[in-house]
């Protein structure tokens, strides 16, 4: 159901194969989702409110269980390793880390204190996670400024840096966004954005981003998925679906010819929902 | 007239009369603030970490006392007593964590409370089928704590200190130090914060919740060791001893749950408040006053101060 030969790259990092998802052991969210991340590459995970891309990104940094949810069916596979039955604790020290929606940063703790806290897993001295915490300094001078700051005073776009900083603390191979640009202005959004480019160009951290803002993510990843209740419906290089008539509909925002009604919107969404 | 004199005037006029009784009765309860003080101590690490309210704090006191000296009853020299009795409260740690956290994550903060009230009582006959239910005296020589007292000169008489309360006031003081520097410099100090702020963000990063909830259990079982030790010496090693844990929930109330400063703090203001109450104005209504002030005192707290002296503040951003 999903075109398998469109697939980003030959050697890819993250590797979801069909799975399932079941909240309290009833409600069946993710019905099917495959998607892969190639070696160093940006991919975009597109969808609605409640499509379940935050589910599939949980689901792979096996932050399901605490919410009661489980994979029922498929297999997560992580730099050549099924990780479906790891704990988070052991995922990133893996190199496998989620920079959650909401950035989730520790209010009560200074904005150094939480880039620390990202170094819980390493155990390679104190000295190597200095140097980090400098480079992560380095990529972000606003951060440094503010080291000293209680991280529940800190401003959206602050947080948002601090929560991708402290996930650089654990050097991972691969980085799960979910929502960068929620809740922060347009030009701090595009910051964020450039960020991650240039982790990924420097660095050769490889990225999976939740978004509903469709039109930055594809302008930053390579290759996009969108989800539509708990399916892949399309997926494609991001040039391709960019230019592709029902995104650029939907999630773009550009209809081809000039303005509509709601109401014929609506019906038009229903008749052409993809695969449904 | 009369009575206003005999609560706002007499009192003051006696302390000053007699400035050497009063410092005793401000000793006496500044000792037993600093023992409630650690007791709330224990309340709030696990509160902080875990979110639950461990109403068996002041059975693991007990536990831990009893354990001590029950050992050295059966013939173990005092030192590896008191090894043993630590390594009983890391068991009891990781027992905890597996058998009563672990399967109860993710339900709601009353479950998990009501887990406690079944934590205390298997605590309760645990220590009565080994220990038996006998009260005990605590092995203070053994443990080399100082006995006797000093005389302090000061200017209207003296004070008496018992070397005990001295010791216990050093230990607290010592322990509440060290707990301060392991959670402000230390990595594993640094991830309790962190899960105290948000369990979901601190597992995303790779704090194990498992290791964290051992680690402050045992903290907490260690700090109640030495309260029991203390408490112990006072009176006497048996479970009526818990009653004294309850006198934490005042100074929790005061102090305010989340607070380490806080729990100390409130230890003092109550243990010095009760002493000082039942002292002066005890008499007025026939004394006795010292076994509820604690709790009217908390009570006005609540009303004017809900999150307490040092509660934190909800850090919410507009």
């Amino acid at each position: 159901m999903v075109s398998q030969t469109a697939s980003p790259s030959p050697a890819p990092i993250l590797d979801v194969l069909n799975i399932e998802v079941v909240y309290n052991a009833v409600a069946l969210v993710l019905k099917g989702v495959s998607l892969n991340v190639p070696k160093g590459g940006v991919v975009a995970l597109l969808g609605a409110n409640g499509a379940g891309k935050t589910t599939t990104l949980k689901a792979i940094s096996n932050l399901l269980r605490a919410e009661r949810g489980e994979v029922t069916k498929g297999a997560i596979v992580f730099d050549g390793e099924r990780i479906d039955r790891l704990s988070p604790n052991d995922l990133v020290r893996r190199g496998a880390i989620q920079v959650m929606e909401g950035r989730h940063c520790f209010g009560h703790l200074t904005i150094e204190e939480n880039l620390l806290t990202g170094a819980f897993t390493r155990r390679d001295g104190r000295a190597a996670v200095m140097r980090d915490l400098e480079a992560v300094y380095a990529t972000f001078p606003r951060l440094k400024e503010r080291r000293s700051t209680q991280a529940g005073y800190a401003s959206g776009g602050e947080q948002q840096m601090c929560a991708i900083g402290r996930a650089m603390m654990s050097r991972p191979k691969l980085i799960l966004l979910d929502e960068p640009s929620m809740g922060l202005a347009p030009t701090v959004v595009e910051e964020i954005f450039e960020i991650v480019r240039d982790l990924n160009a420097r660095e050769g951290v490889s990225f999976l981003l939740a978004e509903q803002n469709a039109n930055i993510a594809l302008r930053y990843a390579s290759f996009g998925y969108i989800l539509e209740t708990g399916r892949v419906v399309l997926d494609g290089a991001a040039e391709a679906l960019r230019s592709n008539e029902d995104v650029r509909e939907f999630y773009l925002g550009v209809a081809q010819s000039g303005r509509r009604s709601f109401k014929r919107v609506k019906t038009y969404k229903r008749r052409k929902r993809w695969l449904a | 007239m009369d009575l206003l004199r005999a609560i706002f005037i007499d009192p003051f006029a006696q302390m000053i009369g007699s400035p050497d009784l009063l410092a005793q009765t401000i000793w006496e309860g500044f000792v037993g603030g600093v023992l409630y003080a650690l007791i709330a101590l224990g309340f709030v690490l696990i509160f902080k970490a875990s979110g639950v309210f461990n109403f068996a704090q002041g059975i693991m006191m007990v536990f831990a006392a009893l354990t001590l000296v029950g050992l050295h009853e059966k013939g173990v020299p005092a030192w590896v007593a008191l090894i043993l009795t630590i390594a009983v409260m890391y068991a009891l740690a990781v027992g905890i964590e597996r058998l009563v956290l672990r399967p109860l994550v993710n339900q709601p903060d009353i479950i998990l409370f009501m887990a406690t009230f079944g934590i205390t009582y298997f605590l309760i006959g645990l220590g009565e089928l080994v220990f038996g239910g006998n009260p005990k005296s605590m092995i203070t020589k053994e443990l080399f704590l100082p006995g006797g007292s000093i005389d302090l000169h000061i200017p209207g008489g003296r004070v008496q200190l018992q070397k005990l309360d001295i010791a216990a006031a050093a230990v607290a003081l010592i322990m509440v130090a060290g707990l301060a520097l392991f959670f402000q410099k230390t990595r594993i100090g640094r991830a309790l914060r962190a899960v105290a702020d948000d369990h979901q963000a601190a597992l995303s990063v790779g704090i194990s919740l498992n290791q964290i909830w051992v680690i402050v259990w045992f903290t907490a079982g260690v700090v109640a060791l030495a309260t029991g030790i203390f408490w112990g010496a006072r009176s006497d090693v048996s479970f009526a001893l818990q009653v004294v844990a309850l006198k934490a929930l005042p100074v929790l109330i005061l102090g305010g749950l989340t607070s380490v400063p806080g729990a100390i703090v409130g230890g003092l203001i109550i243990g010095i408040g009760e002493k000082l109450g039942e002292f002066y104005w005890g008499p007025l209504l026939g004394g006795g006053i010292e076994s509820w002030l604690a709790y009217i005192i908390a009570l006005a707290f609540l009303l004017f101060r809900p999150q307490g002296l040092f509660g934190e503040k909800i850090i919410e951003r507009i």
